[in-house]
């Protein structure tokens, strides 16, 4: 009930016939109406903590690193210990700071690629949807044949001829994933266009861009924050099997990059469970929170996928 | 009709993107990749006269050709099923490579889509039928958590559990006992072929179920609460006929598209756990191609797994138009 | 909008109000919805009672929990609605009067074949379940397997939107001949065509639709292939819930025709439920409005039409025009219904009522009859109540408060 009340506050926001110098206080109300939404869910509320939390270590932890990630001792393949937490790899690294810089660039270009990947949705959908016509037919057909094109081997070939390093994989993986979420957008342009305030913007000759972007994106933004979760889970997975397949750059410590370097030294026959272990359990983690996230978004989208109801409370009154 | 016919036209225009991208992408990649590593390899003195020939007709290294004559004659060859010569198993023809590994992808991947899609929809149906019961409480998070996994890790370990330390299975890779067994119709090669496969498959089907049971467990609670559903309640038929042939019937159709598209990735769908487990399917083949730098085996593989996934969601779309009788009617309208 | 003379005929010229023997007793149910936020109680201590043959209508304003009540007697209500007390009573019918419907239908259906006849004769032997307490049973007790026999058998349901209650996926004919299969083992495929082809004949479609899937259908066409299904059993009784609200009004009134010849021949009774008061005046023999999940008023038709003693009653016959007698203010009610959530203590109708006085804002009213010598029109209402009231109002009355209201409506 509770959430129910939230989500007709973001439809009432969302109706209200919006003026056209009141952009920011609408993204700022819209985007406030989807915190509030999201905070009451218990399910969103855990998934921003952990992800919160992973924000956290990246930014802070090298700080309070005891090793240089990349320095080699003479310390070899020891288990976890009190002086290296995680143990170290076969040339004496600890591992416990190479995961603490990892996660720093998984993290951060994970989510950077994610909001990349979300631009060039928002922008393709907006588009297309707004202008239709052949601009449209042009950009769904496009939309269309991206969908259907696998992903992941087409990231893989394109990372192999590209120069290896995080600027080529997150540049891939924007090309291989932007589709779904233009075609969502596109969807909800196509129905917000008729609605009666773009009418009058239209019909008080606004510029088309601004109708676009000040009238029709802040509708939007709810959508855009959902795409751009489970995005983001997709990314941060696909980033690190490229990684682990060596099209990373191997010099810079991430998540898939620690997996690389213990399955090339047969950390696996070896049993160094402490070297391939911990960063499978970070990049699932963080997958967890966000997925978690998803989850409360969708609950709050569909009202009918929310378990509404004390189950436990029924039952004992049926019995 | 007519809407068959789009869709053939959709996917024509699917398959030519991915080839010309194909055609292009080792032609556009900064600093000439093919070059350089032709370079790396006469410097150590790899590359005979022939097999530079090769490389020059396939990747337009020395050639005058224009790039329109070389796209063409490509694509000329592709229709031959001619997609160019290994690199590193110079000079056999990567065509014969990927057909002798392609097989036991599809095994593996067959088998795992299967088993996944089919108890995935199943636990979704009871899961979404039973909402709120002792099992939905456990199984749907205990799910969430699982789809967060990647799978390749899972599979590490999964190999780790199961092989390094159990030793139940073998931890070498393969598909086969290839030492003692011999190839054949034989239990003893069935039985190694099973045990061999059987981690690849079982990760396969862990890392994938969450997302079929998840999807139908939604698809099917929306179908619920419809008055076709209820109105079978009121009819007096038996439960299982409500939750299959009312509830689950319709709820499953979302997931359909996505049965026939993971069809597609059988080809290709494994491709990270054919490596975790060096298990040689297609995905293997891949990723030895990728380390090795041998770029027509990377794009002929691409390619391959491209047309299955094509012709997978072109099935799809048959297969939907077929299930849902609303679907002729509105799309060929 | 003929009413007078058409309810005439309803109840002077029609053989069903022979019996007087109950088919189905409401008593005392409640249905409450345990929301997170707190309980809601949307039906509150309702009974009727349904005699064979007979169309009770059920009218109120959305929200009043109509249809609730619906889903209570054909016990569809999923959680988090609960039914929390009362009982309904069914009382099945004797076999000798079941075979003399069966036999009715066969005359009807042309070549109804001797399968058929069995297999529903049959089932009339083990139709009568251990639950039966004297010769009634309470739905509210049966266990599953006795309640899916129940089911469609004896009690079937008409939805209110034709478009969603078809499963999409099957043709009609698998929809009517599933049933069969459920409830009639003993017949083979060929009969159960068959029997699936009268039925459509039986309302009016053509028997090649047999093969047609809900989208392929106009929504009259559903609507009477909903019918049809309905019908597959020849049920003692139909619930309809707003079967017409969702088609235009020449279909409206080919379904409503339909469903009088149908009852006619077949012989069943019907719940009608609808928000429109003035459909019900043309085709139920008694009438029941329902307000905040109570009945608050009851009454032959008749009795409802000459003098609704409630002043809702009386607000919602008057929100639409009549067509002759003289030109009156459209006195529609003013306000909204109230919140479940937050049902207004004493009667629930006092907040709009033009005739609210003290008591009605603390005490809550019972239904009772409005005088002693006539028992069958019952009203909850403290106008009526001689302890509060001295002297009830008459229609006149009414109309008076509510055209005053419509005059100081129309003044601001």
């Amino acid at each position: 009930m509770k959430t129910q009340e939230i989500t007709g506050s973001i439809v009432d926001t969302f109706d209200r016939l919006p003026a056209p110098d009141q952009f920011y206080t609408r993204v700022l109300q819209a985007l406030l109406s989807v915190w509030r939404a999201m905070t009451s869910s218990r399910k969103v509320a855990v998934g921003s903590a952990i992800v919160g939390i992973f924000v956290l270590v990246g930014l802070f932890g090298p700080i309070f690193m005891r090793f240089e990630p990349e320095a080699t001792s003479k310390l070899f393949i020891a288990p976890p210990s009190s002086i290296h937490w995680l143990g170290t790899t076969v040339v004496g690294q600890d591992i416990f700071s190479q995961l603490i810089n990892g996660t720093r660039t998984s993290v951060f270009w994970g989510l950077g690629t994610g909001v990349l990947v979300t631009l060039l949705s928002m922008v393709v959908g907006l588009v297309g949807g707004y202008f239709g016509g052949w601009v449209d037919d042009v950009l769904t057909l496009l939309t269309n044949v991206s969908l259907v094109l696998p992903a992941l081997p087409l990231a893989i070939v394109l990372a192999a001829y590209f120069p290896r390093g995080p600027l080529t994989i997150s540049l891939v993986i924007v090309f291989t994933n932007w589709a779904w979420q233009a075609r969502v957008l596109r969807a909800q342009t196509l129905s917000t266009r008729s609605r009666e305030f773009v009418t009058a913007a239209r019909a008080s000759g606004e510029h088309t861009w601004r109708i676009i972007f000040y009238e029709i994106f802040p509708n939007e933004i709810g959508i855009v924050v959902a795409g751009f979760v489970s995005t983001t889970i997709y990314v941060v997975l696909t980033w690190a099997a490229l990684e682990f397949l060596g099209l990373g750059d191997g010099t810079i410590p991430s998540w898939g990059s620690i997996l690389y370097w213990a399955q090339q030294a047969g950390a696996l026959g070896g049993g160094l469970w402490w070297w391939f272990v911990p960063p499978g359990v970070c990049i699932a983690l963080l997958g967890a929170g966000l997925s978690l996230i998803n989850f409360g978004i969708d609950e709050i989208a569909d009202p009918r996928l929310r378990q509404d109801t004390n189950p436990k409370k029924v039952r004992k009154a049926a019995a | 009709m007519r809407h068959i016919l789009r869709r053939i036209l959709f996917y024509a225009c699917a398959v030519w993107v991915a080839v010309t991208l194909d055609f292009f992408i080792p032609r556009l990649a900064p600093g000439d990749p093919v070059a350089a590593l032709v370079g790396k390899m006469s410097i150590k003195g790899y590359v005979s006269p022939t097999m530079q020939q090769t490389l020059a007709a396939q990747f337009g290294l020395n050639t005058h050709d224009s790039l329109l004559v070389q796209y063409f004659k490509y694509i000329g060859n592709l229709l031959h099923g001619n997609m160019g010569n290994s690199i590193q198993y110079f000079p056999t023809p990567v065509s014969q490579i990927i057909g002798q590994d392609i097989g036991w992808s599809i095994m593996l991947g067959g088998v795992a889509v299967l088993l996944s899609f089919g108890l995935g929809c199943l636990f979704g149906i009871i899961t979404a039928w039973r909402r709120g019961s002792v099992l939905d409480t456990v199984l749907s998070p205990a799910m969430n958590f699982l789809s967060a996994i990647p799978y390749f890790w899972l599979a590490l370990l999964s190999l780790f559990i199961f092989a390094y330390l159990l030793n139940w299975f073998p931890l070498t890779g393969g598909s086969y006992d290839a030492f003692n067994v011999e190839p054949g119709w034989s239990l003893d090669y069935i039985g190694s072929v099973i045990q061999y496969a059987f981690l690849p498959a079982l990760t396969l089907v862990i890392s994938s179920l969450a997302g079929w049971m998840l999807t139908m467990r939604n698809s099917m609670i929306t179908t619920l609460s419809e008055d076709y559903v209820l109105m079978a309640r009121a009819k007096g038929l038996s439960e299982g006929r409500v939750m299959f042939r009312y509830a689950a019937r319709n709820a499953v159709l979302p997931n359909i598209t996505g049965f026939a598209i993971a069809i597609g990735t059988i080809v290709g769908g494994q491709l990270l756990t054919e490596m975790v487990f060096s298990y040689p399917g297609i995905g293997y083949a891949l990723f030895q191609a990728v380390s090795e730098q041998d770029y027509a085996m990377v794009q002929g593989v691409f390619l391959i797994i491209t047309l299955a996934v094509l012709g997978a969601n072109f099935l799809a779309d048959m297969l939907y138009a077929f299930l849902d009788p609303r679907v002729r009617v509105e799309r060929s309208a | 909008m003929a009413i007078n003379g058409t309810f005439q005929s309803n109840h002077e010229g029609s053989p069903y109000n022979r019996a007087t023997s109950p088919l189905l007793e409401v008593k005392h149910l409640n249905v409450d919805y345990l929301a997170a936020s707190g309980t809601v109680h949307a039906v509150t201590d309702v009974s009727f009672s349904l005699r064979r043959g007979e169309i009770l209508g059920l009218a109120g304003e959305s929200g009043s929990g109509k249809s609730t009540l619906a889903y209570a007697i054909t016990r569809l209500l999923r959680p988090p609605a609960l039914i929390t007390g009362g009982e309904i009573r069914y009382y099945p019918r004797e076999k000798g009067e079941a075979l003399l419907s069966v036999d009715a239908i066969s005359k009807d259906a042309s070549g109804a074949d001797v399968i058929t006849m069995g297999a529903i004769e049959e089932d009339a032997n083990n139709r009568l379940p251990a639950e039966i307490d004297g010769e009634s049973i309470n739905l509210l007790r049966l266990s599953p397997a006795r309640l899916r026999k129940i089911r469609w058998n004896d009690l079937a349901i008409v939805f209110q939107s034709a478009m969603n209650a078809l499963n999409p996926v099957m043709t009609i004919g698998a929809q009517i001949t599933d049933v069969l299969r459920a409830h009639r083992p003993s017949m083979g495929p060929d009969s159960r065509k068959q029997r699936a082809i009268e039925l459509l004949k039986l309302v009016g479609i053509a028997p090649d639709r047999l093969r047609s899937y809900p989208h392929e259908l106009s929504g009259g066409m559903r609507q009477r292939a909903i019918i049809a299904i309905a019908l597959a059993l020849s049920p003692e009784i139909l619930i309809m819930d707003e079967p017409t609200t969702a088609l235009d009004v020449v279909v409206q009134r080919e379904i409503l025709t339909e469903i009088i010849r149908l009852r006619e021949k077949l012989n069943f009774a019907v719940i009608f439920i609808t928000h429109d008061l003035s459909l019900l005046l043309e085709l139920a023999d008694n009438v029941a409005i329902m307000y905040a999940g109570r009945i608050v008023e009851q009454a032959s038709t008749r009795d409802m039409y000459l003098h609704p003693r409630h002043p809702y009653s009386y607000g919602l016959l008057n929100s639409f025009p009549a067509l002759r007698g003289p030109l009156r203010r459209m006195s529609g009610i003013p306000g909204s219904p109230p919140d479940l959530r937050s049902v207004p203590p004493g009667c629930a109708f006092h907040p709009r009522c033009p005739f609210a006085f003290d008591a009605c804002h603390k005490v809550l009213p019972v239904l009772q009859s409005v005088q002693a010598e006539d028992s069958s029109q019952m009203v909850a209402c403290h106008l009526y109540n001689p302890v509060y009231s001295v002297e009830p109002p008459t229609a006149s009355d009414l109309a008076k408060k509510y055209e005053a209201l419509a005059e100081g409506n129309a003044k601001r």
